[in-house]
């Protein structure tokens, strides 16, 4: 069980530099989309009863990372006709080597942390912090608004598969108004880049400095 | 005894058949009826008969090319055990031979192209030699990887993937060195995402930029090898992902070649859907190969 585990974060770490390393925004929100959806087996692999908070927040990432976000932000890019080309701050090649640099940190990292819990063994601990480090770098190096969104929804991936480790403590009410919060942010991202679109005929962040009446 | 005759056989014999399977693959999902799947055989055939026309300026180098790297591919695949027995040839630190004799082949290929003297030769020759040295490090990281966790520098006992090292924690790495075996055959064997093999535009060739100039039985062995190479490492690819063996040898042989032909109809499907990556993103693509075989290690050795 634990392997099956690892494999499925080994998988969600190469759909990070996949998401990287890849030019056109459609395949970006894909690989986020399948991403969410895989973290939505983990609370399953994670518990060996099936029990109703684990079959919820299952149901809720599968449905709302996997399958709502996407559609939402698909809509987005389509409705305000922006260009498919990611346009980013550095070169793919240079975030790909950066994500693969941020993933060898978490593993070191993680591996000087002292958790209480039994599962540190497994790779939920670094996969979460190379994760949340690739939502990052995705925020900061791109200049659209979708693809800032989109890097949003990756550092909450991570963010995500390390509250796998507290599914028990943390109350489902929490992890529920977590998700929800997420589901908010998007629309309002997805309605801000119409208007950014529609005001200033690109999607372009750098163009918002020059504010006019 | 029978093992060696029945390896050779399958080295020698089934290779044309995987580019038969990948073309055919292709010409369904055009929605053609395609190439019979013995077409390379006859290709290779009717070449062998033609006679052969040199040019001027070429040396023994040029005829010599296609006969070393087809010789340095068909000894590379000595080193890889098909189905549940062991390789015909077998000794500690063979992936270094391995990996070598593909380096020979490829130095000799290259130096056949130069010789021509061809501009346009020389251009897809050091674009071989470019992109190979992004390949070459990918491969030698996944075979640490593979190493690491056998115990053992000899092919025959790496490639021995059991379901038992699933158990012990290395499921992870090794699908990530998979994935990246996976970028390096198609790199190697110049499929599409790396290269397209029908394509005569020559800003964008590699492998068939260097073997313009071969005609007749040159370029029968050149294409025979060519195959060779794609059955080698499908070979190695299919010792990786599929873990589980029989035991018994006549199953095991048919299982094999099964391995390899659904593996080539992959690939067929893979340069269906895909299209090939501009010249300036494939060092990215073999860059990424690099990172998941090198952080396979990593995850197999904190």
């Amino acid at each position: 069980m634990l392997d099956l585990l690892n494999a499925v974060l080994v998988v969600v770490l190469v759909l990070n530099l996949f998401a990287l390393g890849t030019s056109r925004i459609l395949a970006v929100i894909r690989i986020v989309a399948v991403q969410g959806a895989l973290l939505g087996a983990l609370p399953l692999l994670m518990h060996d009863r099936l029990t109703l908070p684990v079959a919820a927040a299952a149901v809720a990432a599968v449905g709302l990372k996997g399958i709502a976000v996407p559609s939402i932000m698909m809509r987005a890019l389509r409705d305000a006709q922006i260009k498919r080309e990611v346009e980013p701050l550095i070169g793919l090649l240079p975030s790909i080597v950066l994500g693969a640099l941020a993933t060898g940190l978490a593993l070191l990292v993680s591996g000087q942390l002292q958790l209480s819990d039994s599962r540190t063994s497994t790779l939920i601990v670094p996969a979460s912090i190379s994760t949340a480090l690739v939502g990052f770098l995705l925020l900061t190096t791109r200049y659209t608004a979708i693809n800032q969104a989109v890097g949003y929804l990756v550092l909450e991936n991570g963010i995500f598969i390390f509250g796998m480790l507290l599914v028990e403590a943390i109350p489902l009410v929490v992890e529920m108004g977590i998700l929800l919060d997420l589901l908010v942010g998007v629309f309002v991202i997805a309605i801000i880049a119409n208007h950014i679109n529609r005001a200033f005929s690109s999607m372009d962040t750098r163009r918002l400095v020059s504010l006019k009446e | 005894m029978t093992d060696t005759i029945i390896h050779v056989a399958l080295l020698l014999l089934l290779p044309p058949l995987l580019l038969g399977v990948i073309n055919k693959t292709k010409a369904r999902f055009a929605g053609r009826v395609g190439a019979p799947l013995l077409q390379a055989y006859f290709d290779i055939a009717k070449l062998a008969r033609k006679g052969r026309v040199l040019s001027g300026t070429t040396t023994w180098v040029f005829r010599a090319g296609p006969a070393v790297s087809f010789s340095a591919v068909a000894a590379a695949g000595l080193l890889i055990p098909f189905g549940s027995l062991g390789a015909p040839i077998s000794f500690a630190g063979d992936l270094i031979l391995f990996a070598y004799l593909f380096g020979l082949a490829r130095f000799f290929t290259t130096t056949a192209a130069l010789d021509t003297g061809s501009a346009f030769e020389g251009m897809g020759a050091s674009r071989e030699v470019a992109f190979s040295c992004l390949s070459e490090p990918a491969l030698f990281f996944a075979f640490l990887v593979l190493a690491k966790l056998s115990g053992s520098l000899s092919l025959v006992e790496m490639l021995r993937v059991s379901p038992d090292w699933f158990a012990s924690g290395a499921a992870a790495p090794l699908i990530l060195v998979s994935l990246g075996l996976f970028v390096i055959l198609l790199a190697e064997t110049c499929r599409i995402p790396v290269d397209d093999p029908n394509t005569h535009l020559e800003l964008t060739m590699i492998h068939e930029a260097m073997v313009l100039d071969h005609g007749g039985p040159l370029l029968g062995t050149v294409l025979y090898a060519s195959s060779l190479k794609l059955f080698v490492l499908v070979a190695v690819l299919a010792k990786v992902i599929v873990p589980f063996r029989t035991g018994r040898a006549w199953l095991d042989w048919p299982i094999f070649v099964g391995e390899t032909l659904a593996l080539a109809a992959v690939i067929g499907v893979l340069e269906s859907v895909m299209a090939r990556l501009k010249m300036r993103r494939v060092p990215y693509l073999l860059v990424s190969a690099i990172l998941f075989c090198g952080s396979g290690l990593i995850l197999l050795v904190r």
